[in-house]
């Protein structure tokens, strides 16, 4: 049984003391407790009935409470998905004491748990208050969570860390007292990189840092964008938004919002709705008229406070190392198992000698994004070891340890691997997103974690998926598309037809800078076809496929006809 | 109905007016936007103190002239969830530099009554069923607050250094 | 999603405030954990149960109360509809979890 304040052989700190994590100072922790003090007083307050579960519902669900089909499910906020080995112990410690042993990753880079106890989450909100975490506006009609880039401070092509401008918002946004009662929920992504693998322009606000032509950096900004019911794909309302005045800008995007936002329907609360129902013309000339009355001096972001918070986020101590490892190379040549994880798995880092491994959380068969606490430990220990005690959720519903030694990637693989964590698929046919669906959801019309599991094991080859190649597939169990089934290159989207469980398939979906929304391909199918209907998509392009092409290449020449004909031609 | 003014009940020395209601020959009186229209010149020249009344879909802007004569504007929650008044509270105080009376009413739980004391708003209208201490309580439940205050004129770089709660002016 | 109950014989279903812990109306009106022990209801005594139950929402026992539509089988009694089914067995992928731990569930 590891322990919690594990110190690095080499010094005396925390082994986990050079994770780029925000660290809480006084004023943090202060206020961290004091909201968890609220809350206990909240939750008693509704046990005696002294306010109404109308009124508590918006309470909890600020505290990242909800009621699901079985029991509360608890949303712990991660901070634009970045945790140390400290946090991620804590949150084993959570999943074994208060929960029923495990976790769920999702794709907003947050993890949620599903049977809490209302009784319980006070103590739960306080233990994770002790390792400078909380739930908060991980629900609720406000701004939520920040999300961005899980390869940040590693990737090559990174212009700015996204971190510090997102924990810049967390705090902005922390409690808002203007924007906490919103029409609907707000989701802001960054990327800090031009490459967008924060998936941008799928959120409400989409933020793309940039260089103007005087070298200074700021963001383009995008507007409007998500997915639900009715799906958008953001409108840039900014080319360019210098840093100082990020700040100011989004309160004015926010002002607007939450003043003509749709507030008499909740299919049409979303900022997206409004901005194409008035026109982006008008809504961005709105924003902009706002924008130019706020007093800037209240709202510029001094580069005195930019620099301080990058402080909290400095590169670890990476060793000079020769950009080619020899121990790795030869570790490949002699485990071929390792060899196609490494081929899936890793991704270029921006110091020599060092790789970014995704974490594979979709075991062939197995629920995705679902971790035990046995394997947080696990990881925790590996992270420490081989990645300074630093890891990130994936929006992909995945870990990734940013900054290995190509020389203790072999390691790693056989540490993950003996917990079930060493599956050489990311990127591959059964990477799949997944929502909770029917299993745990209230609103979900269908289940979608056993079809995801139905497919993974339909394609449980590995070196058939390693040749099948880049290919998302992603399951939303209702119209509400928490599963991303817009953007998925192969996206199932579950319908209630009388009573049983009905899918659609949906075709060239992309979360990347070629953002497109997948179109249905045709009618739905039942849950004994389904899984059959994709290996008939799969195997059509097999048949399709030029040399090189990936999946929605393929598509991209082909179009959706043979397709369809292949999916409904025979009945 | 009881009024709160830091936590407290205070006297009021308001009288909320429904539209088809008789002006009273003595007294402060607030009346709905449409009444403000359409008796403004009558309500101006009655010599006594004067407030108007916004529904939550009417932005603050439609008082933007009429400032200066209004003691009080009263912001409606006719649903908690609807919060257009924390806009309309902020847009009041910093775009207009208005600086009288703004009070809430409707309906509205103790956990937002700080959020509408740090944007400017003085009193919250409680009906006398749903009075007691959560309401003073939520005043100091939180004592950090992120964002730059109302009355703050220095920069956003103090982010994370505004510790006092809003003490309403 | 909450599917409207329209049918001639409902049940009343809730979770539990404390715990979350999905219950159903039962015989004398007390909450019990397993649907097959769910009380039917016909014609007026749909709603009378409906107001006993929401008068357990208002003593803060319950929270989320709503009728489905059910059927009465020899193992008891039946939701009709997936969804209910589901609140009533446990995750379909964690046999392990739920309601089909601790007693007898309806097939899926």
């Amino acid at each position: 049984m590891p322990d919690t304040t594990v110190t690095n052989p080499r010094s005396n700190q925390p082994a986990d003391a050079h994770a780029a994590v925000y660290r809480y100072d006084e004023f943090d922790k202060t206020f961290i407790f004091e909201r968890v003090e609220q809350f206990r007083a909240q939750v008693e307050r509704r046990l005696k009935g002294e306010i109404t579960e109308e009124e508590f519902k918006p309470i909890r669900l600020m505290n990242g409470l909800y009621l699901q089909l079985h029991a509360y499910m608890l949303r712990v906020a991660v901070p634009y998905g970045m945790l140390d080995s400290t946090k991620l112990r804590r949150l084993a410690r959570i999943a074994r004491v208060y929960d029923k042993g495990y976790g769920h990753l999702t794709t907003r880079q947050n993890i949620q748990f599903n049977w809490p106890e209302l009784k319980d989450i006070p103590a739960i909100l306080h233990e994770l208050a002790e390792v400078d975490m909380h739930a908060i506006q991980t629900s609720g009609n406000c701004i939520r969570n920040v999300t961005t880039d899980q390869f940040c401070g590693a990737a090559a092509d990174e212009l700015v860390d996204p971190r510090v401008y997102a924990e810049i918002l967390r705090q902005w946004s922390t409690l808002h007292p203007e924007f906490t009662f919103l029409p609907r929920k707000f989701k802001i992504a960054i990327s800090g990189a031009p490459n967008d693998r924060a998936a941008v322009q799928i959120h409400d606000v989409g933020l793309i840092a940039r260089k103007n032509e005087a070298g200074e950096i700021g963001f383009t900004v995008y507007v409007g964008g998500g997915l639900g019911r009715t799906p958008y794909l953001g409108t840039k309302a900014r080319d360019f938004v210098p840093v100082p005045e990020i700040l100011g800008y989004l309160e004015a995007v926010l002002r607007t919002y939450n003043q003509l936002g749709r507030r008499d329907n909740i299919y049409k609360a979303r900022i997206k709705i409004t901005v194409n129902e008035m026109g982006p013309d008008k809504f961005i000339g709105l924003i902009e008229e706002e924008y130019a009355r706020l007093p800037r001096q209240k709202y510029d972001l001094d580069p005195a406070i930019v620099e301080a918070i990058e402080q909290h986020f400095t590169s670890p101590p990476w060793e000079n190392l020769p950009a080619v490892s020899e121990k790795f190379e030869a570790a490949k040549a002699a485990d071929p198992a390792f060899a196609r994880w490494t081929r899936s798995n890793l991704s270029a880092h921006r110091a020599p000698g060092y790789a970014i491994a995704t974490i594979s959380v979709k075991p062939i068969g197995g629920i995705p994004g679902d971790i035990e606490a046995e394997q947080m430990e696990a990881v925790a220990d590996l992270a420490e070891r081989y990645s300074f005690g630093e890891l990130r959720v994936s929006h992909e519903q995945n870990l990734v340890l940013a900054h290995v030694k190509q020389d203790d990637l072999y390691d790693l693989w056989l540490g993950l691997d003996k917990v079930g964590l060493g599956t050489a698929n990311a990127g591959l046919i059964s990477d799949i997103i997944a929502c909770p669906g029917l299993d745990y959801c209230a609103l979900a019309n269908t289940r979608s974690i056993p079809i995801a599991q139905e497919i993974s094991e339909r394609f449980a080859d590995l070196d058939r998926q390693h040749d099948l190649g880049e290919l998302k597939i992603k399951i939303s169990g209702c119209i509400n598309a928490c599963g991303h089934h817009h953007v998925g290159h192969i996206g199932i989207l579950g319908v209630d037809k009388k009573g049983e469980e009905f899918f659609q398939i949906l075709l060239g979906g992309d979360a990347t800078n070629t953002a497109a929304l997948a179109e249905i391909v045709g009618p739905g199918f039942s849950y004994d076809e389904i899984v059959n209907a994709v290996e008939t998509v799969v195997s059509t392009f097999v048949g399709l496929r030029q040399q090189g092409e990936r999946f929605i290449d393929t598509l991209a020449r082909t179009g959706h006809a043979p397709f369809k004909e292949a999916l409904y031609a025979r009945a | 109905m009881p009024v709160l003014d830091h936590g407290r009940e205070i006297e009021d020395r308001w009288t909320d007016l429904a539209d088809d209601a008789a002006l009273p020959a003595e007294g402060g009186v607030i009346v709905s936007l449409e009444r403000w229209r359409a008796e403004r010149d009558a309500l101006i020249a009655r010599g006594q103190p004067v407030g108007v009344r916004l529904k939550s879909n009417q932005l603050a802007t439609e008082l933007a002239d009429d400032l200066a004569h209004l003691g009080v504007v009263a912001l409606e929650f006719p649903k908690f969830r609807d919060g257009r008044a924390f806009s309309a509270a902020r847009e009041l105080r910093e775009r207009f530099g208005y600086k009288g009376e703004i009070r809430a009413f409707g309906h509205i739980i103790p956990d937002q009554y700080q959020f509408l004391t740090r944007l400017g708003v003085n009193t919250v209208v409680v009906p006398a069923d749903r009075l007691g201490p959560a309401w003073a309580h939520a005043l100091t439940e939180i004592s950090i607050a992120y964002q730059p205050a109302l009355q703050d004129h220095g920069t956003v770089s103090l982010l994370r250094r505004h510790l006092k709660p809003e003490v309403q002016g | 999603m909450l599917v409207k109950a329209k049918g001639a014989q409902q049940s009343i279903t809730a979770n539990r405030l404390i715990d979350g812990v999905a219950v159903w109306l039962g015989a004398g009106n007390q909450w019990v954990e397993h649907v097959a022990d769910a009380a039917i209801f016909e014609g007026e005594a749909i709603a009378q149960a409906l107001d006993t139950a929401k008068a357990d929402e208002k003593r803060q026992i319950v929270v989320d109360v709503y009728p489905l539509d059910v059927e009465a089988t020899p193992e008891g009694t039946r939701p009709l509809h997936i969804r209910e089914r589901m609140k009533a067995i446990g995750p379909s992928v964690r046999r392990d979890l739920g309601k089909q731990v601790t007693g007898p569930t309806p097939a899926l």
